[in-house]
């Protein structure tokens, strides 16, 4: 199959994701369309490496998803946080600072 | 290449006579990379030290190994500068991913510098009466406790401190080290993060107004982690067009003077499309960092939030580190596209200074004031990049090294001054300062005049040489708009010394505190920079102006 297929399906998960993180109100899928993103992210690396004939792209899918795997573990964290003092994970309820 | 043999490369390989002795054992140059090398070093121990030591004697080893740590770091990029490292010998080390060049040293130096004074504003504990006899500092007593619980009480009344914040600091500094000597995409992305996400939980450590503290660290978390995303995306297609993550194979295939051109890249080599998509979404991550218009909605409430402390050494340090990684990426990988990117750029620096001055002009607190504040000064200092010149590097750099200190000062300032609530930030109760306190009230004069780029103080020299710059480079009219901007914003800032001096204080009124030494150093050390680069810049402009060469 032609790989540049895959690059369209990336560039559709990646849009989905972007849509996601605009519309969604639940911090938690907020940041699981992010997540969504970096993967969409990663299909387009590992396309990319089929397309050149190259590994880099593939290695490069490797430290995205430890970068990710962490970026979990400190968005989790914040979120839990802020869900345990206000019950509530709404990004539209976090409004303290608006003018 | 044909399926056949792009397959092969992983499943021929073992049929290869020997495989193994194939790989090339890879060259890092410790020497080099000592500066970065010793701060994450140091942040690794401690780690250690918060598993290890015992909870009392806990922040004087994190502030030793910390302080430490800083200086030697400090040391070696001075030592590296002065054996030619960033002029004669300057190269690429560690296989290709790390430039050492003038720019980058000069910059760590800068980023380092900044953290030291940062790092005393950190551990300052006296601002606060003891609670319970025990020292209490900017950072919450237990970041898990639920606030206004009763294990958060606890936590007070046990005398716990959040010492992992010299740790996260640590780790901050080594990614902001790396950030703008990066030189391929995927160091750039990984130091991106690197910085970043120990900045998110910084943010989230405020001991007062824990609330809007965590909301700070969730905005600042999530519209990160989406501007990283597009940063990324941008990584994966600027690796398609040009088949590799190396900025000078990346500036090759941009110039069209590549030597080897395969199938593969012949096929999206022609591909604008991904060029310029790719190029525009990295830049755009980058510009969120710095908080240029329009990626910078997350600026004034991040900066209001966070622990004060955390808000001077992020306006300093993360704009310092972003934009080296800006200016790298603009002259070194995409200056083939300079057509296309300046146009652009020319747009985001009008709107960012633009719109930095004129929403200050409304606010009412001093931390979201000094926010739009560097809003408008990240316009200047793209106003620097635009140039295209090695005048635009050198005075960028300058920019960055006079701006970091009077606002690492200027933070610094606003912690002193307190009421029952913790930092009285709202600008009604600064009136007056200036009869209670004339000291405080002269020194945040004097950073707000520098601010406004008033003659005699760094800020002065520093817009200079940006505006100077600009106009050299062909971009006069933005020269215009950046004055009638500083024009905007002196109003807003001699607006807060009107205030501070002639205004009556009011009854109930804050108190300033009388800080340790180590905040003491901190606004000291902000004043002297403020003044010496204001007074005498020659020097540090020909400093600059002998570092503004990258190295491809």
């Amino acid at each position: 199959m032609n790989p540049v297929n895959y690059l369209y399906l990336a560039a559709l998960l990646f849009t989905i994701g972007a849509t996601g993180v605009l519309i969604r109100r639940n911090a938690i899928v907020v940041f699981m369309c992010v997540e969504l993103m970096l993967n969409a992210c990663n299909l387009a690396f590992v396309a990319f490496s089929r397309m050149h004939g190259n590994l880099d792209g593939q290695i490069i899918a490797f430290f995205t998803m430890v970068v990710a795997a962490a970026e979990v573990v400190v968005g989790l964290a914040i979120i839990v946080s802020l869900f345990r003092s206000r019950h509530s994970a709404s990004v539209d309820d976090a409004s303290l600072m608006k003018l | 290449m044909s399926a056949t043999a792009v397959h092969s490369l992983w499943t021929t390989a073992a049929t290869a006579a020997d495989p193994i002795s194939k790989i090339d054992t890879p060259k890092i140059e410790y020497g080099q990379l000592a500066p970065t090398l010793i701060v994450v070093g140091a942040a690794v121990v401690g780690v250690l030290v918060e598993a290890f030591v015992p909870r009392k004697s806990r922040y004087y080893a994190q502030m030793f190994v910390s302080v430490v740590a800083l200086v030697a770091a400090f040391a070696t990029v001075v030592a590296l500068a002065a054996d030619g490292y960033g002029t004669t010998k300057a190269g690429i080390a560690a296989m290709g991913a790390i430039a050492v060049d003038g720019p980058a040293l000069f910059l760590q130096g800068t980023i380092l510098l900044a953290s030291l004074v940062a790092l005393f504003t950190f551990a300052e504990r006296r601002l606060d009466p003891q609670a319970h006899g025990n020292p209490v500092d900017s950072f919450a007593a237990q970041a898990a406790s639920v606030p206004g619980s009763e294990s958060e009480q606890k936590a007070v009344r046990a005398g716990f401190t959040t010492t992992e914040v010299f740790p996260l600091l640590l780790f901050a500094v080594a990614g902001m080290l790396i950030f703008p000597a990066a030189n391929d995409l995927l160091t750039l992305f990984v130091a991106l993060e690197v910085f970043s996400l120990p900045l998110y939980l910084l943010c989230a450590l405020a001991r007062r107004k824990r609330l809007m503290s965590q909301e700070a660290a969730v905005k600042y978390f999530l519209l990160g982690a989406f501007a990283s995303a597009f940063t990324l995306f941008g990584i994966a297609l600027l690796y398609g067009y040009a088949g590799s993550m190396s900025y000078g194979a990346i500036a090759q295939v941009v110039d069209g003077s590549v030597v080897e051109v395969t199938p593969a890249l012949a096929d999206t080599m022609g591909n604008d499309a991904l060029l310029l998509v790719g190029g525009a979404l990295i830049v755009m991550g980058l510009l969120f960092k710095v908080g240029a218009v329009p990626f910078h909605m997350w600026t004034p409430d991040v900066y209001q939030g966070a622990p004060t402390p955390v808000t001077g050494f992020m306006a300093a340090a993360t704009k310092v580190a972003a934009f080296g990684a800006l200016l790298r990426l603009l002259y070194v990988v995409l200056p083939g596209l300079r057509w296309d990117w300046r146009p652009v750029m020319w747009g985001v620096a009008i709107v960012t200074m633009l719109g930095g001055a004129i929403v200050a002009i409304t606010q009412t607190d001093i931390k979201r004031l000094l926010a739009y504040s560097s809003i408008a000064h990240a316009g200047f200092i793209l106003a620097g990049v635009i140039a295209t010149t090695p005048d635009g590097i050198s005075s960028v750099l300058f920019y960055l090294a006079a701006y970091s200190f009077v606002t690492i000062g200027a933070f610094a300032v606003v912690t002193l001054v307190r009421d029952a609530g913790g930092e009285a930030t709202h600008l009604s109760k600064w009136a007056g300062l200036g009869r209670r306190s004339p000291l405080v009230a002269a020194v945040f004069a004097v950073f707000l005049l520098a601010f406004a780029g008033i003659p005699l103080t760094s800020g002065f020299a520093g817009k200079f040489a940006v505006f100077k710059a600009a106009a050299e480079g062909g971009a006069a009219p933005l020269v215009v708009v950046g004055v009638i901007s500083s024009a905007v914003a002196a109003f807003f800032y001699i607006r807060v010394i009107v205030l501070m001096f002639f205004s009556e204080p009011r009854p109930e009124g804050p108190t300033v505190a009388v800080p340790s030494p180590l905040t003491t150093t901190a606004i000291a050390v902000g004043v002297a920079v403020t003044v010496v680069l204001g007074v005498a810049p020659q020097y540090f402009l020909d400093l600059a102006g002998q570092a503004g060469t990258f190295v491809r």
